[in-house]
């Protein structure tokens, strides 16, 4: 079962959220980024290939022109494969873990998966970003020492960025496939979690996954 | 007639062939082509179903269609001569009543080289604390449940892990029918195990079905649970050969340890791992029980591997008593004496030379590596001591070619003679009025002077030197073969030694400037009438007597005077010394990074990324609904910054140990610098 709806991210960009639903036990999340657009593509080539032909008028070097090539082609293989992300994936299996997929636009994919003796609990946080307050959905890993502690946020979607309403959306489902685990499963925890503000205490985030 | 005689005597098979509801040929044609009832087989007709075992598939089971209800199968105590298993089974195993709830997902774990498997027993381990079955091997039919029992009892003393029996696997081909599906379901019987796994797949199409059942005992029969099963297929050859590394750092387990560990998806790749022993047969052997694994289509072994593997222990033998003699030789009496092991300890040769050596002892000793990690290790000494040798081996032929060092001789002296002559210029500029500024004379033309007549004592130094340069280069260039690392460390106390002045004029700038420095301080607090208090480590005022003072304010301003042109020399030899310690740096930067790059796992990343991995990552098959879920697990192979982080190699040490503030410090206050640290010399 499948179905896609339209969000927008922090930034007013358009995201698509495309929810497959496999089975009780199993649900993926697909968020699209904004796609690379012609725009602003024309303008860095532009801006890089008038500051080498400045340099070039300067110089009276033609090793400028064909460096400026060379670097305007390796900076965008460079930039789909290392830095541009196409979509972001979150894959939920109840007694498994959680997985999260980035695929960059160059098609390369990097994944992480999360074992479900590890997750603590998935939250809202919210967190200041740059001028703003924003939201962000992550997952609390738990401390091996400590059974009740938090030892790591793991922050999700972290180039989509969604806005809070397509957060609340994986958020409830992610909640009901954690409350059925805790449900059969051997811990005596179980029960609903409401979004929690910043009253939790920060702990180091992990940063890119 | 043979058939009945066997079962009594054997008192097994529970189940007779299944009677045939009708009599007809077809139905007694269509048992007979299945190869006979499974269970209940000799193996002298085990040819025969070899032969028919193709056509298993004919024979297909009714119940393990999804939404029927659970069997009338009656649990039966287990058959009377079950061998007792020798080593005791880890208690959670396969008899836990509490272990999984109903209602639970059950994960199979099942190997992607079953999925085209005949039908038979599946064989595996059972996983209570995450509720996961990894089914490791099939059985085919006939076995003999014997016969399995002590394969499996063999199997789980040589491997430690719990291998038993979990299931039925049915790849079947048409409808089922009726009478394999009861047997079928009748052989959890004789292999109890709680939950009782039955996966089946149509031939040629994507459909599975797995049903997971629990008997809940003699007293109730009917009350029989059942769960959703989730099926992960992975690939079992590289999950065998595969290394997890987990990114918290674990302490290493044992070899002796005897339970495998439990640490969630850590516990199915241990599993696979350590149950070597179930996959060592073929089906090409005569056993008496067919297995159906990753090396079934026949055993990977390599030629050269094992050719290399034999001819390893005399090699080894061989080259480990030589390095013992090297080093042996190297630790004699001799080279502790005084002048010499200072000499040794100095030279940075000498230094890559006992690492290497070190790392040949290493390499070469003849006890076998205890873990995958030391294993790694050696492997990455190895092919850093042999691309070490080649690339020297290379800038040896390449001197040779051109000649360089009959080149390099001849320019030595020039080089020599010009490096003092441009310390003699700049001598002289700092003689007269250096950047403007005005020097004290008298102190200038002595300090200068001495530094000059040292020039013209090296000078002489080197070219008496000069006839034995090209012999000793031509010596020292030999010793490229040894490797890159040993050429570049040559290299490196070469420029030590042909710049030794430098360091020699350094020396006497820091010390006449560090007096200075001292000397002022301590008549700046008598200025100001305080004193050093040794004792007790502090400044304490003091009362001085009138004639102390007077002299004390002449000297410290005699001192301050003077301070501006022994500031000068020193701020010149340092910056020498410096710009000379920078290029030894440099240098040392590069064999560094020759010693410590882990290049065998980096080779192993880049052409068999499934060996080193960081985790799982799973997929999502083709799902129809009212099917199980069907999961591929592949392996998730570690970045390459971790690659190099996990196995970088010890390198010497060598690396400068201040900070930037410590250096400033001792800049300023004119301490000797030894940027280099030699293990084990504790200097200054």
């Amino acid at each position: 079962m499948e179905d896609e709806q339209s969000f927008s991210d922090i930034c007013g960009g358009r995201l698509a959220l495309q929810r497959r639903f496999y089975s009780p036990s199993c649900l993926e999340f697909c968020l699209s980024c904004p796609r690379i657009t012609l725009r602003s593509l024309t303008a860095v080539t532009c801006t890089v290939w008038l500051a080498a032909y400045g340099l070039f008028t300067l110089c009276e070097n033609t090793m400028i022109l064909s460096a400026a090539i060379f670097i305007t082609l390796l900076g965008l293989l460079g930039y789909l494969h290392f830095v541009k992300i196409d979509h972001e994936t979150l894959l939920i299996i109840d007694s498994l873990g959680i997985q999260m997929t980035s695929s960059y636009a160059s098609g390369k994919e990097s994944t992480t998966f999360i074992e479900m003796g590890q997750v603590n609990d998935v939250v809202i946080n919210e967190a200041i970003y740059m001028q703003k307050v924003i939201y962000y959905l992550c997952i609390l890993l738990k401390d091996p020492v400590e059974p009740h502690g938090i030892s790591q946020v793991v922050p999700l979607f972290q180039s989509a960025k969604p806005r809070l309403d397509c957060l609340i959306e994986v958020y409830r489902s992610c909640q009901d496939i954690l409350a059925h685990q805790k449900a059969t499963s051997t811990s005596p925890e179980g029960g609903d979690k409401i979004i929690s503000a910043s009253n939790r205490r920060s702990h180091s985030g992990m940063g890119a996954y | 007639m043979g058939r009945t005689r066997t079962q009594e005597r054997q008192g097994r098979c529970a189940h007779g062939p299944p009677a045939p509801a009708t009599g007809t040929l077809r139905a007694r044609n269509a048992r007979a082509r299945a190869g006979g009832q499974p269970g209940c087989l000799w193996g002298r007709t085990v040819a025969r179903q070899r032969r028919e075992r193709t056509e298993m598939g004919l024979v297909s089971r009714g119940a393990a269609e999804v939404g029927r209800g659970a069997a009338s199968a009656v649990d039966r105590p287990g058959p009377p001569d079950a061998v007792p298993n020798p080593t005791p089974t880890p208690p959670a195993e396969g008899a836990d009543p509490g272990s999984s709830r109903p209602g639970m997902v059950l994960k199979a774990f099942f190997p992607t080289c079953c999925a085209s498997a005949d039908s038979g027993l599946l064989v595996g381990r059972w996983v209570p604390e995450q509720s996961s079955a990894v089914v490791l091997a099939v059985v085919h039919f006939p076995f003999i449940p014997i016969q399995v029992k002590e394969l499996l009892a063999q199997v789980q003393q040589a491997s430690q892990v719990g291998v038993t029996v979990l299931g039925t696997w049915c790849h079947r081909r048409q409808e089922p029918e009726e009478s394999l599906g009861h047997f079928l379901e009748g052989l959890g019987a004789i292999f109890s195990h709680k939950p009782w796994f039955q996966l089946c797949r149509e031939r040629g199409s994507k459909s599975w079905s797995c049903k997971a059942t629990h008997w809940q005992g003699p007293a109730s029969p009917a009350a029989s649970g059942e769960d959703q099963v989730m099926l992960i297929f992975y690939d079992q050859r590289k999950v065998l050969l595969s290394q997890l590394h987990p990114p918290t750092a674990l302490p290493d387990r044992q070899a002796g340890d005897t339970t495998a560990s439990a640490g969630g998806l850590a516990a199915v790749f241990d599993t696979v791992a350590r149950s070597e022993a179930l996959f060592q047969s073929d089906r090409f052997d005569e056993g008496p029980v067919q297995l159906s694994h990753w090396q079934s289509e026949g055993m990977e072994a390599s030629i050269l591997v094992e050719l290399a593997k034999w001819a390893a222990g005399p090699v080894c033998l061989f080259l480990a008593c030589l390095l013992s003699l090297i080093s042996a030789a190297s630790a004699c009496r001799v080279f502790k004496l005084w002048p010499l092991s200072f000499i040794w300890s100095k030279l940075s040769t000498c230094e890559q030379l006992r690492h290497r050596l070190e790392q040949l002892t290493l390499i070469f000793s003849t006890r076998t590596a205890e873990s995958p990690t030391q294993l790694m290790r050696k492997a990455n000494m190895l092919v850093s001591v042999l691309l070490d040798v080649a690339l020297g081996l290379m800038l040896l032929s390449w001197l040779h070619r051109k000649d360089l060092i009959g080149q390099l001789a001849d320019a030595l002296i020039p080089v020599a003679d010009r490096v003092a002559e441009e310390l003699q210029h700049l001598l002289q500029w700092l003689m007269g009025a250096p950047a403007g500024l005005k020097m004290n004379r008298a102190l200038d033309q002595v300090l200068g002077r001495f530094f000059l007549y040292h020039i013209h004592l090296w000078i002489s130094y080197i070219h008496l030197m000069s006839p034995f340069i090209e012999r000793i280069l031509w010596h020292v260039g030999l010793s490229a073969c040894l490797g890159l690392t040993v050429a570049l460390s040559i290299l490196s106390d070469i420029i030590a030694l042909l710049t030794f002045h430098i360091y020699c004029f350094y020396v006497y700038g820091a010390r006449l400037y560090c007096l200075k420095i001292h000397g002022l301080s301590s008549l700046w607090r008598l200025f100001r009438g305080k004193k050093w208090n040794v004792l007790r480590q502090r400044v304490d005022s003091c009362s001085y007597d009138l004639d102390q003072l007077f002299i004390g304010t002449l000297l410290f301003t005699i001192l301050v005077f003077l301070l501006p042109t022994t500031a000068l020399y020193y701020l010149v030899f340092t910056l020498l010394r410096l710009l000379v310690v920078a290029v030894q740096g440099l240098i040392h930067l590069l064999v560094d990074l020759i010693n410590s790059l882990p290049l065998y796992s980096l080779g192993l990343r880049l052409c068999r990324p499934y060996r080193l991995a960081a985790g799982v990552k799973f997929r999502v098959l083709e799902h129809e609904t009212g099917r199980p879920l069907r999961l591929l697990m592949q392996i998730n192979p570690l970045p390459y910054s971790r690659v190099v982080h996990t196995y970088r190699l010890p390198t010497c040490g060598c690396h400068p140990k201040h900070s930037w503030g410590s250096l400033c410090r001792k800049l300023f206050f004119g301490e000797l610098i030894y940027p280099w640290r030699q293990r084990g010399n504790k200097q200054d």
